[in-house]
């Protein structure tokens, strides 16, 4: 089941005394299925913020459609079927954790009893029902974002809508992050996020979509993304210098020499056989091989690197 | 439900900012020096209690209403909470109308704390009557007014400009009166335009009973009835041009 689709959206922001416009969203087009994981990733005002509020009826498009479950995305009844966090969120800091919470509630038509419990367990999913009888203004931003987290997950929503997640988490934070959003697929949950940190989009999406010059460039899933191969091999050697190995027509490169060790880069096999013997035939002490496989990093830095 | 939540939050929020309780304290010491600036100045000490009591009410309320007001829906958007709270099941127009009835609900507080200090100062000297409830409760229907038109202005303008808007409606709310005098001495289309401006301008004048209550006159009750309808029919327009302005807004 498709739970969002985009068709040709566009969306052009005013310059300077509305003389100029700005493309900033050229002919998006995107379909998300029930249970997924997908990433948005792209540079800094690559438009994947405008892209979430244009899926949340926060700023309208200039043309193109989007429905969220078969539904026009202006719909309050699917609203109440989805969960969003803003990037960098501010919350109402005169209010309590539980006052937050229980605001965002009523929002949703809950009677007393059961934003008490919808509260009390999205405060014990982000690790927050101890500071929860705290104001929002002694929050720190890793707890902001908890908090943050929390509301968007209020309602159950089958679908969650998350802007830059990771920002402002520490480590162990993003791991716990990371969880919660593993979990949400376990239970069914499709989440639609966007972020800059490729390690953790390559962690936990089974989809990603790298938005440059105001469209979907590359899309689809990391393992079709990925190549599974080996691409290149790191060699790690001490004794002999890699220059005086001699090899005519070799495909790598020295990445490194520190002491009598070097770390040599090697693009295809057959090198690879003719360095391990040249060390050999020189009495050198191998001490490791490394295979490197395609990274989303890799992938991420073809697609949005300039063109020469 | 929803519209009551965003009141409630909204009503929450000014009774957490201490500027507010500034302004009612301010307002409540005028009132209750009213008695000593009385003695200062000649003529009947009770005209200018009551004169300087309703006009406290008045002003402050006002200056409650354009003030909050102006800032409720910039405040949201500036710091960004109104992208959780419209990605919500609710529509725009519930946002604009628990905005609106927070700050209701806020100026009917004010005004009967301000009401009860004063009322307790004209019950000490013996000078209560009936028609200073007329007059406070008409002021209030001003400021019904006073806050759609805040509301109206800063749901497409910045607060400075929309407190520059909402005073000038304010003023010209005052004297707009004028305009029929004036349509009386000009003819053709001179006369066609003053009268189109009158019904399109508020008559804010329609809602001040304060000179005749202080004057001792009656307030006939189907004066206050009228003036009610107009001021609250004015409100719903005005709301409903908020309302109409915040639908397709981009909250970037």
């Amino acid at each position: 089941m498709t739970v969002l689709a985009i068709e040709g959206l566009r969306k052009s922001y005013k310059g300077h005394l509305s003389i100029t416009t700005r493309e900033v969203i050229r002919g998006l087009d995107l379909t998300i299925e029930r249970g997924e994981v997908f990433g948005l990733l792209g540079q800094n005002g690559a438009g994947k913020t405008t892209t979430i509020k244009m899926i949340l009826s926060l700023i309208f498009p200039d043309a193109g459609t989007i429905r969220i479950f078969g539904e026009p995305n202006s719909s309050v009844t699917v609203r109440a079927r989805v969960g969003f966090l803003p990037e960098n969120p501010y919350f109402y800091e005169y209010l309590t954790g539980v006052e937050f919470l229980d605001f965002y509630g009523r929002l949703f038509g809950y009677g007393r009893a059961e934003r008490e419990r919808r509260a009390a367990r999205v405060l014990a999913l982000v690790g927050m029902t101890e500071r929860a009888a705290m104001p929002l203004r002694k929050y720190s931003k890793g707890m902001l974002q908890r908090i943050g987290m929390a509301q968007a997950l209020i309602n159950d929503p089958e679908f969650v809508i998350l802007d830059e997640p990771m920002s402002g988490l520490d480590p162990i934070g993003r791991r716990e992050f990371r969880d919660i959003i593993l979990d949400l697929k376990a239970r069914g949950s499709t989440v639609f996020f966007s972020s800059h940190i490729l390690s953790d989009a390559e962690a936990i999406c089974d989809r990603v979509g790298i938005l440059k010059d105001g469209r979907i460039g590359t899309c689809g899933r990391l393992a079709d993304l990925l190549t599974s191969s080996v691409k290149s091999w790191e060699v790690t050697f001490a004794g002999p210098t890699f220059a005086s190995l001699q090899l005519n027509g070799f495909s790598g490169s020295l990445l490194s020499a520190r002491g009598d060790e070097s770390l040599v880069r090697v693009d295809v096999e057959a090198d690879l056989a003719r360095l391990l013997d040249a060390v050999r035939a020189r009495a050198g002490r191998l001490i490791a091989v490394a295979g490197r496989r395609d990274t989303l990093e890799d992938l991420y830095l073809r697609e949005v690197a300039p063109a020469p | 439900m929803k519209v009551l939540a965003i009141a409630l939050n909204t009503f929450r929020e000014a009774i957490r900012d201490r500027i507010l309780y500034l302004l009612l304290v301010f307002a409540v010491l005028l009132i209750g020096s009213s008695r000593a600036l009385s003695l200062l100045t000649v003529g009947s000490e009770e005209k200018i209690v009551k004169d300087i009591g309703l006009a406290a009410i008045s002003l402050f309320g006002v200056a409650t209403a354009i003030f909050v007001g102006v800032g409720l829906v910039f405040k949201e958007i500036e710091k960004r909470t109104i992208y959780t709270l419209v990605s919500k099941p609710i529509v725009r127009s519930h946002f604009i109308l628990g905005k609106y009835l927070g700050l209701v609900l806020v100026l009917a507080v004010n005004v009967s704390i301000m009401t009860a200090c004063f009322y307790g100062l004209l019950l000490v000297k013996g000078w209560a009557d009936a028609a200073i409830a007329s007059a406070v409760f008409l002021t209030l229907v001003e400021l019904l007014l006073v806050t759609a038109i805040a509301i109206f202005f800063s749901s497409f303008s910045t607060p400075i400009l929309s407190s520059l808007f909402t005073v000038t409606a304010y003023v010209i709310g005052h004297v707009s009166w004028g305009l029929l005098m004036l349509a009386e001495r000009v003819n053709g289309l001179g006369r066609g335009i003053c009268h189109a401006l009158y019904w399109c301008l508020p008559n804010l004048e329609r809602l001040n009973v304060r000179g005749m209550v202080v004057h001792g006159a009656d307030v006939p009750l189907d004066q206050v009835l009228t003036a009610t309808v107009y001021g609250v029919s004015y409100t719903i327009i005005v709301l409903g041009l908020a309302m109409m302005m915040f639908r397709r807004r981009d909250f970037l």
